[in-house]
C-alpha cells in the first residue's frame, strides 16, 4: 500500500474502528464500573450531570465534571487514548468555528488582552460599528474556555454512556423511562442509518480497489471521494428508508420490548448517591461563590 | 370472503417526485395459495409487496386484507395493527434493511417480543426457528459480519420465529449460490406442506415454476400483463418476451426436479 492510498487507508481505520466500538459492543460487554450498572438508572444520572454541564458558569465545576468522566472511563476499561481522541477530534471542528469570533472586543467586550489592530478611528458602517483597537478581551477568552470545555464535558458523557451500554438495553431503558416514542424511534434510526453508512462506504473503496491498477495520486482520490460522496448519502438513505418500513413490518411500534429484566442493585444506589452528592455539592459551592 | 387474503383493486401508487410505481392493479389471493409475481427490474415487484404490507398506501384504488380495508388511519389503531402484523410477515429484497440489531438471537427474537409474548415463549420460539434454519452457531454473532446467505437464513429465522400467515417474499433466491437456492426454496416449499400462503416476487421463471400455482406478470409499464396458472403463462413465450423475462436466444431451463450438475 503506498503512501498516496491515505483515503482508503484512513477511511478503512475509522470505520473499522467505529464499527468494533458501536457495532461489535465491544466496550459494553466489558466487565467495567459503568457497564455493570442498570441501564435506567445510568441514564438518568447521566442527563442529570449534562444538565449540571449546561447550566454551571464555572470553569472548575466543568472541569470537575471532566475530570469524572476520565475517571469513570478507565474504571469501565475504557482505553484512555481511544476516549479522549473520539471527543477531541470533534471540537475543534464544531467549537472552534463558533467559540473563534466570541474571543475578540467586537463579540465580548471587555479588558484587552492582546491588541491585534489598531485604527486611527471606530468605524462606522451603516449599522456596523468596529471599535478603534480590535483586541482579545479577558471575558471573551474566558467564555470561549467555557464554551469549549462544556461541549467536551457533553460529548465525553454521551460518549461514555452509549460506549457502556448496549444498544438494545438502552432503547428499552429509554422506553422504561417513558421517554416519548418518536425520540426512541430516532434514536433507533441514527444507529442503523450509522451503520449502512459505514457498510455502503466500505463496498464503495472495496469496488474501487479491485479496479485500481497501479498508483494513483492524491487529487485523483478527492476527486473521487467527493464525486461518490453523493452517491453513497443516496444509497445510504434508500436503504434506511427500507430499514424503517421493515422495522415496521415486524411489529415496532416505538415501544421497545427486550428480554432481560433490570435489577437495581445496590452498585446502582451507591452510584446515584454518589451523583447526588456531587451534583449537590456543585450547587452548594456554587452558591457559596 | 373470510377466506381471501388480499383483494385488491383498481391500485396505483407513485413515488414521491411523481415516478409511476404501479397502475391499475386488480387481483385477490386466497388462502393457502401460492402467488408470484414476475417481472423485471423495475417493473413494481417491491412497491407491490410494500403495498400489501401496509408499509406504502395505494394513491387509487383500495386493498383489503382479510375482509378489512387496509388503510393507513387502520393501521394507526395499535390492535389492529399488532393483529396484521402478527399475520403477515415480510422478508425484504435487501437483507441489511431487515437486520438491525446487535445480535442474531436479538435478531430473530424481536418479533416474537413485539408480539408481546412471555419470556418463556420468546425464548422457545427464537431457538426452535434458528434450529429449523440450522444457524444455533451464529446466535451471538454480529448480523453486519455475516455472509449475504447467511444473512438471508437470519431473516427467514426472524419470520418463522413469528410463523405468520401469510409470507411475502421479496426476492428470496436472488443473489445466492446454487446449493443455498436450493436449500431456501425447499424451505418455501416447506412452508407450502404447511398450509402458509405465499406471496413472491422474483425474476428467476424456473424458480417460479416450483413454487407457484398461481402466477401475475407485471409489465415494465408498471401494469399487470397477465395472470393465471404458471404452466399455461410460463410456456408462452411471446407473453415472456413482451414483459422482457426472456431472451430470445436463451430458453427456459428445466424445472428444478429435473436439475443435475453441470458447468457453464
Ligand atoms: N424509493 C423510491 N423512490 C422513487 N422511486 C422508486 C423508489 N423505489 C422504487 N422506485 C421506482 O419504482 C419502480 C418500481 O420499483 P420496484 O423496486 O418496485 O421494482 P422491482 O420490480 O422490485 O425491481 P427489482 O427487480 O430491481 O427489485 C421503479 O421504476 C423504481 O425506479
Ligand atoms: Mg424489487
Amino acid at each position: 500500500m503506498s503512501r498516496n492510498n491515505f483515503v482508503g487507508k484512513t477511511l478503512a481505520g475509522l470505520t473499522e474502528a467505529i464499527k468494533q466500538a458501536i457495532f461489535a459492543e465491544r466496550y459494553a460487554r466489558l466487565p467495567g464500573l459503568l457497564q455493570g450498572l442498570d441501564p435506567r438508572g445510568k441514564i438518568i444520572t447521566f442527563l442529570s450531570l449534562l444538565i449540571a454541564t449546561a447550566i454551571t458558569r464555572h470553569l472548575r465545576v466543568m472541569a470537575l465534571i471532566y475530570l469524572l468522566t476520565i475517571v469513570l472511563a478507565l474504571a469501565s476499561r475504557i482505553p484512555l487514548l481511544f476516549f479522549l481522541k473520539r471527543v477531541w477530534l470533534f471540537i475543534p471542528l464544531f467549537t472552534g468555528i463558533i467559540a473563534l469570533p466570541a474571543i475578540f472586543n467586537i463579540v465580548t467586550p471587555g479588558q484587552p488582552l492582546i491588541t491585534l489592530l489598531t485604527f486611527a478611528a471606530p468605524l462606522n458602517w451603516g449599522p456596523f460599528h468596529l471599535p478603534a483597537t480590535i483586541t482579545i478581551t479577558q471575558q471573551g477568552l474566558h467564555g470561549a474556555e467555557i464554551f469549549i470545555l462544556r461541549v467536551a464535558t457533553s460529548v465525553s458523557l454521551s460518549v461514555l454512556l452509549v460506549l457502556t451500554t448496549e444498544w438494545a438495553r438502552l432503547l428499552q431503558a429509554l422506553s422504561a423511562l417513558h421517554f416519548p416514542k418518536i425520540a426512541i424511534l430516532i434514536f433507533g434510526m441514527t444507529y442503523r442509518y450509522i451503520f449502512l453508512f459505514i457498510k455502503v462506504a466500505e463496498e464503495m473503496f472495496l469496488a474501487r480497489r479491485s479496479r485500481t491498477v497501479g498508483r494513483t495520486n492524491t487529487r485523483e482520490q478527492q476527486n473521487w471521494l467527493s464525486s461518490r460522496l453523493g452517491f453513497l448519502l443516496n444509497r445510504s438513505y434508500k436503504l434506511s428508508n427500507d430499514v424503517y418500513l421493515a422495522m415496521l413490518s415486524r411489529g415496532w411500534t416505538g415501544h421497545a420490548r427486550f428480554l432481560d429484566d433490570f435489577r437495581f442493585q445496590w452498585r446502582d444506589a451507591a452510584w446515584a448517591a454518589f451523583t447526588i452528592i456531587f451534583i449537590g455539592a456543585i450547587i452548594f459551592f456554587g452558591e457559596m461563590k | 370472503m373470510s377466506n381471501t387474503v388480499f383483494k385488491v383493486s383498481k391500485m396505483s401508487y407513485n413515488y414521491p417526485g411523481g415516478l409511476s410505481g404501479l397502475h391499475d392493479i386488480d387481483f385477490s389471493i386466497r388462502q393457502g395459495e401460492n402467488v408470484v409475481f414476475l417481472g423485471v427490474n423495475g417493473s413494481g415487484k417491491s412497491t407491490l409487496l410494500k403495498l400489501i404490507d401496509g408499509l406504502y398506501f395505494p394513491d387509487q384504488g383500495t386493498i383489503e386484507a382479510f375482509g378489512e380495508p387496509l388503510t393507513e388511519s387502520r393501521l394507526q389503531d395499535e390492535t389492529f395493527a399488532f393483529a396484521f402484523r402478527r399475520r403477515v410477515g415480510f422478508l425484504f429484497q435487501d437483507p441489511d434493511s431487515q437486520l438491525f440489531l446487535p445480535t442474531v438471537w436479538q435478531e430473530v427474537a424481536f418479533s416474537p417480543l413485539q408480539m408481546g409474548l412471555v419470556r418463556e415463549e420468546v425464548e422457545e420460539k427464537t431457538n426452535a426457528a434458528l434450529n429449523a434454519l440450522g444457524i444455533e452457531k451464529l446466535k451471538d454473532r454480529v448480523p453486519y459480519q455475516l455472509s449475504e446467505g447467511e444473512k438471508k437464513k437470519v431473516a427467514l429465522a426472524s419470520l418463522l420465529a413469528l410463523d405468520p400467515e401469510v409470507w411475502l417474499l421479496d426476492e428470496p433466491t436472488a443473489n445466492l449460490d446454487p446449493r443455498t437456492q436450493d436449500w431456501v426454496i425447499e424451505f418455501i416449499l416447506s412452508l407450502t406442506a404447511k398450509g402458509k400462503t405465499l406471496i413472491v416476487a422474483i425474476h428467476e421463471l424456473e424458480v417460479a415454476k416450483v413454487i407457484a400455482d398461481q402466477a401475475y406478470i407485471l409489465g415494465e409499464d408498471h401494469r399487470l400483463a397477465a395472470q393465471g396458472n404458471p404452466q399455461e403463462i410460463l410456456q408462452d413465450e411471446a407473453l415472456l418476451l413482451r414483459a422482457n423475462l426472456m431472451h430470445r436466444h436463451r430458453h427456459v431451463h428445466p424445472a428444478l426436479t429435473h436439475r443435475h450438475p453441470h458447468q457453464h
